[in-house]
């Protein structure tokens, strides 16, 4: 804890990290009060299709006739939910799965790592169109198809991260004195990949939330009539010439929160790397 | 009397090269990588046999539709074989794929192969030069930012290719749609009209959007990589000990840097090519393109599951093909593993 | 052949500093004189600025250093005056530099033959001439099999290759000077020797003069004609090798000297205690003020001046006078007890074999550490002894053969261990930088410790912390630091108190001072030596470093090739070995200290080494009524 709040705070500190912050922020802001300040119900017809904007649609009419603007305002906090409760879900598994395959080694972890590596081997967009297909599109399938994208890969990172921490003789001691491995794992190795743990979910969040905006976006994912920023992006693009907003605002509102959420995260990341935990030597110093 | 326990034995006479290649512990660890990509493919094509043919909902009424009746019903099912035990449809599914016969299209009827195939290569016309062109482009700035590290040039560079690395492949396409194409210039067409049948290379400018779309969504890893590989070898004793030698910078980078950026700048561009064939799906929908991943799209809605599982079984393929490739070069480019301590 | 009294290299008033703090140095004031053919010598601990010095030389200063001011000119030419491209021109043709670890300056992508062309290709040289030349430059560096090392990668030469390669790169082109950086470190005894040889031969044919950086005072003695000693980034004394080393003028100099070990034993090690002072906090006054225990008050106000002995030799300091000579302290060396028949020892073992996979690495060892002594393991890198202390630790599993503590046999499964043998078989590892937990304090993982082996209480732990960190003579305060706080040498000894802390009745040690600076493993060798008299506790020190064993050991193993070559009483093995492997063992370590020893003729140390006799059974030591007591240094 006393980790994250330093990188956090470290992260802040950099231009890069304050943007970061700032943008997924607002993002944050109009997908959840969005919904309490929308002007019309997102499924009400309000103006002619593809109507220029006006003082009664602000951004103008969708396809439908719906104003764009509402729409715009109720269509991100679902998103962004599943897209952390998936992302949460899928880096947990693969933490564990990381952990436990680098601390015993053998077969387990080849076990662990080759089904990892065939779960890789199909395009994770593929895999959630094919689950999708054959389940259709519940929403507990969305989180489960992301989790299932990203566990593999967070496992992979933290297993090598995993590796290197069981060789230090740290944890040879504490095993050396038999201290029961599962014991091991949380209180030796556990708080060790904390910081890697946090940057990956950092990171991962932006590809989420690609992933459920592109599965809306053909028509995969949430269903509608309810707005979501990537169903938007696809039913108004037969009209771009005459009135582009639909496409142009949900697609920069998304550009936004991942950018912001990927530099964010990526400050993090680098505040992590240059860790006053990890620094190695005190005396034996730079200039000798 | 000598106690160094490091003496090497004087190394055995030079072999003649073929001799040693034979004998080369690399071709093991290739042949072991090609092994285990082909046990993945089996395991993958039978999950997705499974998870498609075998356990879901009901694939006949689901083709039959509105003329779905309890007798046609049955009878489709008798004739498509779906009471048969699992593992013996997979079997004969797999007997079949393995021969290039992936069965007909439950939507047109037309034999999956045939149509599918144009598809994929058009997919992978794409996916090349999206490719190459990533792959010049990112090593080339990744070299520049790593050459004029925290300088302006790099920051300004770095700061781009972060945000646009995160950026969902659709996004892009659609903000590059809408400048280039239909607000800001009218250059390129938005949507690509070409039939299936006619190589996309025969109207380059169709090739265009879609091509800039995976450029832009993978540039970022490829130079984000060089750059950090590059200043690692740029920081490293050896190019400290080359610059002591007195070599001159543009000696220091393409004869020393470089030649140890090669392994993990080409597992980035696998990452990357692999990447793109689940990135494919979505830009071909965008762009309306005639290669695989539209099809693909085209098919869940249509819930067309051989060709389904016949253009998943060809991305998998793929995927795995790039990740041996990949794996073999970096290993050749390694001279630690090529030649390990005699 | 230039004349020999030439000068061949100059530095005057040379300063590097930060590049971003103009106020701060790294090395400082530095004037520097050198003839052809003559070798000076470098020395100081971590942090000392020497490597920055070397670098200089050639113009090159690390990443966030500038060259303040000063001159460096060599035959003449002012190398910080050149343009980058002569500068270019002039590194490795007129001053080359032999890197400290050349398995990492070497490209690791790149074949030998074509890093070592590089260097005259560049400079234009016809294919002709570099074939001869190569030819040439391999055969004098002493590796044959040359066709071999030309097409081979680093990696696939030993270390020992390796540095000749890197001298074969530096001799290249004939350079006028040649500056060494600590070449021989991480090699073993033999191959040092013979690659010291190596560049004395090469300086005295072709008339170069070499800085010699390093450390370690043998070595120096060994091959160095002038000596300049450095401290926190500045010369201290400087002077022909053999007068500065016999009969030194810097209390610096001298406490360097009294840290060295020496082999047999006549001679105590005494630690420096404090540790050298950041950059940040080089204040005004001597730099060396704070643990220097001859300071007068001048000292932390002023900056001494310069000294001049003699028109060659000089030192800075306040005292101007030569300095008294260290009592040393009375030794007494570990003198195997006559026991009680029938007395358990602490471990033995049995017919032990290991292997990793198919590879046997231990053949048929059998030893015994009786309760309350301290048996030393010493063999070269390969011997074996690493793998044996894992398997008493249990850390390796792959051995057959019977390992007992205190007559019980011990699994091979660290699991199957009963618990309280676990408690009283601790241990301390190599590596102080890997050894605590980055994530908890050191408070918490003494606690972890406590907790596990449920030694007391949750209302006495306060107050067994606090007694741990007395037992490994650390303050208080250190239980709420976390490792990256705290030095080497601390880190060390919080390892050591998290094994005191479970009572252990056998502590193994596995070269636990090989990551550390020379005066701060005295002190570490110290605290252990005085732990295990006092808490008459059986040890196991596996070490390398012969000369440390007899300091702490009163049984010493010798292990080659997974064997044991020779066991003993520590006295009879290193007065009378029998064996030939040992004893070439004992010459090659001692040989490299004996002419420092010789310069150092103890005559206020006994040499009569007392015989104590240490009656553990009945822990009486009124038998000979010496109580000696062992240096103890404050912090370090």
């Amino acid at each position: 804890m006393v980790e994250l709040a330093r990188i956090t705070k470290s992260a802040c500190r950099t231009p890069q990290g304050l943007v970061g912050l700032v943008l997924v922020t607002f993002v944050t802001i109009v997908a959840f009060g969005g919904p309490f300040v929308a002007p019309h119900s997102a499924t009400e017809f309000v103006t002619a299709p593809f109507a220029q904007p006006s003082g009664d649609a602000l951004l103008g009419g969708d396809v439908l006739g719906r104003d764009v603007f509402s729409r715009l305002l109720e269509g991100g906090w679902l998103l962004l939910i599943l897209s952390l409760v998936g992302t949460l879900l899928g880096v947990a598994a693969g933490t564990v799965l990381g952990i436990v395959a680098a601390y015993f080694r053998g077969f387990g972890d080849t076990l662990v790592m080759r089904s990892v590596d065939v779960i890789m081997a199909v395009p994770e967009l593929v895999l959630a169109l094919v689950l999708l297909s054959v389940l259709g599109p519940e929403l507990w399938l969305i989180v489960f198809a992301i989790a299932l994208s990203h566990a593999p890969r967070t496992a992979r990172v933290i297993r090598a991260t995993s590796l290197d921490i069981c060789e230090r003789d740290f944890v040879k001691a504490r095993r050396a004195t038999g201290v029961h491995p599962i014991r091991i794992m949380l209180s030796d190795i556990g708080p060790n990949v904390s910081t890697p743990v946090l940057v990956e979910f950092g990171l991962r969040i932006p590809w989420s939330i690609a992933l459920i905006a592109g599965l809306s976006f053909l028509g995969f994912g949430l269903q509608p009539p309810d707005p979501n920023w990537g169903a938007m992006i696809n039913e108004n693009r037969i009209a771009l010439i005459e009135n582009p907003w639909p496409v142009i605002v949900p697609a920069f509102v998304l550009a936004l929160l991942t950018v912001g959420a990927n530099l964010f995260a990526d400050a993090m990341g680098s505040a992590a790397k240059n860790p006053t935990m990890e620094k190695e030597t005190v005396d034996k110093g730079a200039a000798s | 009397m000598s106690t160094s326990t490091h003496a090497i034995a004087p190394a055995r006479v030079t072999r003649r090269p073929a001799l040693r290649l034979r004998r080369a512990p690399i071709l093991r660890l290739i042949l072991e990588r090609v092994a285990w990509g082909t046990l993945t493919l089996l395991i993958v094509s039978f999950l997705v046999f499974m998870a498609t043919s075998v356990l879901p909902g009901n694939v006949a009424t689901s083709v039959l539709g509105n003329l779905a009746t309890p007798e046609s019903v049955t009878s489709l099912e008798e004739q498509l074989g779906l009471n048969d035990p699992a593992l013996e449809r997979y079997w004969q599914w797999l007997t079949s794929a393995v021969q290039g016969e992936f069965g007909s299209s439950l939507a047109n009827g037309a034999s999956v192969t045939t149509f599918v195939v144009p598809r994929i290569i058009n997919s992978l016309v794409l996916v090349t030069l999206a490719g190459i062109v990533s792959s010049l482009l990112g090593v080339g700035l990744g070299l520049m930012c790593a050459v004029y590290r925290n300088r302006p040039f790099d920051r300004v560079i770095s700061g781009v290719v972060l945000g646009l690395a995160s950026m969902p492949a659709f996004v892009v396409g659609v903000l590059l749609v809408v400048v280039f194409s239909t607000t800001v210039f009218h250059w390129f067409p938005a949507i690509s009209t070409i039939p299936p049948e006619i190589s996309p290379l025969s109207d380059p400018t169709k090739l265009v959007l879609p091509v800039l779309t995976l450029v832009v969504v993978t540039v970022p890893y490829i130079t984000r990589m060089l750059r950090a590989v590059a200043i690692e070898a740029l920081e490293s004793d050896y190019a400290e000990m080359a610059v002591l030698k007195g070599v001159s910078t543009r000696r220091l980078l393409f004869s020393h840097v470089l030649p140890n950026t090669v392994a993990p700048i080409v597992q980035v561009i696998g990452v990357c090519l692999s990447f793109m064939a689940g990135g494919v799906v979505i830009v071909e929908a965008l762009f309306n393109f005639p290669g695989a991943g539209s099809r693909l799209v085209e098919a869940v809605s249509a819930r067309d599951i051989p060709v389904i599982q016949a253009i998943t079984v060809a991305m998998t393929v793929f995927y795995i093909f790039i990740n041996v490739a990949t794996d073999a070069i970096a290993l050749v480019a390694t001279p630690r593993v090529r030649f390990p301590q005699s | 052949m230039t004349d020999i009294h030439s000068v061949r290299l100059r530095v005057e008033g040379l300063s590097v500093g930060l590049a971003d703090a103009q106020t701060s140095y790294v090395i400082k004031d530095i004037d520097l004189e050198l003839h052809a053919g003559q070798v000076l010598a470098l020395v100081g601990e971590s942090g000392s600025g020497k490597s920055t010095l070397g670098l200089a030389l050639l113009g090159y200063a690390r990443g966030g250093l500038d060259v303040r001011q000063g001159t460096v000119r060599i035959d003449g030419q002012q190398m910080l005056a050149l343009s980058a491209s002569e500068l270019r021109a002039a590194r490795g043709a007129v001053v080359a530099y032999v890197p400290q670890d050349p398995g990492t300056a070497l490209n690791p992508a790149r074949r030998i033959g074509r890093q070592l062309r590089e260097i005259m290709e560049m400079r234009g040289w016809t294919r002709e001439r570099v074939n001869q030349r190569l030819q040439q430059l391999l055969t004098e560096v002493g590796l044959d099999n040359i066709e071999h090392v030309l097409t081979a990668f680093p990696h696939q030469l030993s270390g020992g290759q390796q540095q000749r390669v890197a001298l074969a790169m530096s001799f290249a082109c004939r350079p006028q000077l040649i500056v060494l950086d600590e070449p021989t470190t991480g090699l073993d005894v033999a191959t040092q020797q013979r690659i010291l040889e190596t560049i004395d031969h090469l300086c005295e044919t072709y008339g170069v003069a070499a800085v010699y950086i390093s450390h370690d005072l043998a070595v120096v003695e060994q091959i160095a004609d002038q000596v300049a000693v450095m401290y926190a980034g500045e010369i201290v004394e400087y002077g022909p090798t053999r007068e500065v080393l016999a009969a030194p003028r810097h209390p610096y100099t001298q406490a360097l000297l009294r840290a060295q070990p020496s082999p047999d034993g006549s001679r105590t090690m005494a630690g420096i205690p404090g540790l050298p002072p950041r950059i940040e906090d080089r204040h005004i006054g001597c730099v060396f003020t704070p643990r220097c225990h001859l300071a007068i008050s001048e000292c932390a106000s002023e900056r001494p001046p310069v000294i001049e002995v003699t028109p060659e030799r000089d030192y800075r300091c306040w005292i101007d006078e030569p300095l008294p000579r260290p009592v040393e302290e009375v030794r007494r060396t570990r003198h195997v007890s006559a026991r009680a028949e029938g007395e358990r020892p602490a471990l033995e073992v049995k017919n032990l074999n290991a292997s990793y996979g198919d590879k046997a690495v231990l053949n048929d060892l059998a030893f015994r550490v009786p309760a309350g002594e301290c048996v030393a393991i010493v063999g070269e890198s390969g011997s074996g002894k690493s793998t044996l202390s894992r398997c008493l630790v249990g850390l390796h599993e792959n051995w057959s053969g019977a390992i007992e503590f205190e007559g019980i046999g011990l699994s091979h499964q660290i699991r199957q261990r009963p618990r309280e043998v676990l408690k009283r078989m601790q241990f301390v590892f190599q590596n102080p930088y890997a050894s605590l937990n980055p994530r908890l304090t050191i408070a918490a993982t003494l606690t972890q410790q406590v907790r596990h082996f449920s030694i007391c209480s949750p209302a006495e732990l306060p107050s067994v912390l606090v007694q741990s960190m007395h037992n490994a003579r650390l303050a208080e305060e250190t239980l709420r630091k976390y490792p990256h706080e705290l030095s080497g040498g601390e880190r060390q000894r919080v390892a050591v108190a998290r094994a005191l802390v479970a009572e252990p009745s056998v502590l193994i040690c596995d070269e636990v001072t090989s990551a550390l600076d020379v005066s701060v493993q005295a002190s570490i060798v110290s605290l252990l030596a005085e732990l295990q008299r006092e808490r008459a506790m059986s040890m196991v020190f596996v070490t390398h470093n012969l000369a440390l064993v007899r300091t702490i050991a009163h049984r010493v193993i010798v292990m080659a090739n997974g064997r044991i070559v020779e066991q003993g009483d520590t006295t009879s093995v290193f007065e009378s070995p029998q064996e030939d492997y040992t004893r070439s063992l004992l010459e090659m370590t001692m040989s490299a200290s004996a002419d420092l020893l010789a310069l150092h003729p103890s005559t206020d140390c006994n040499h009569a080494l007392e015989f104590e006799t240490d009656r553990i059974s009945n822990l009486n030591s009124s038998a000979s009524g010496m109580e000696e007591p062992w240096p103890t240094s404050t912090s370090f």
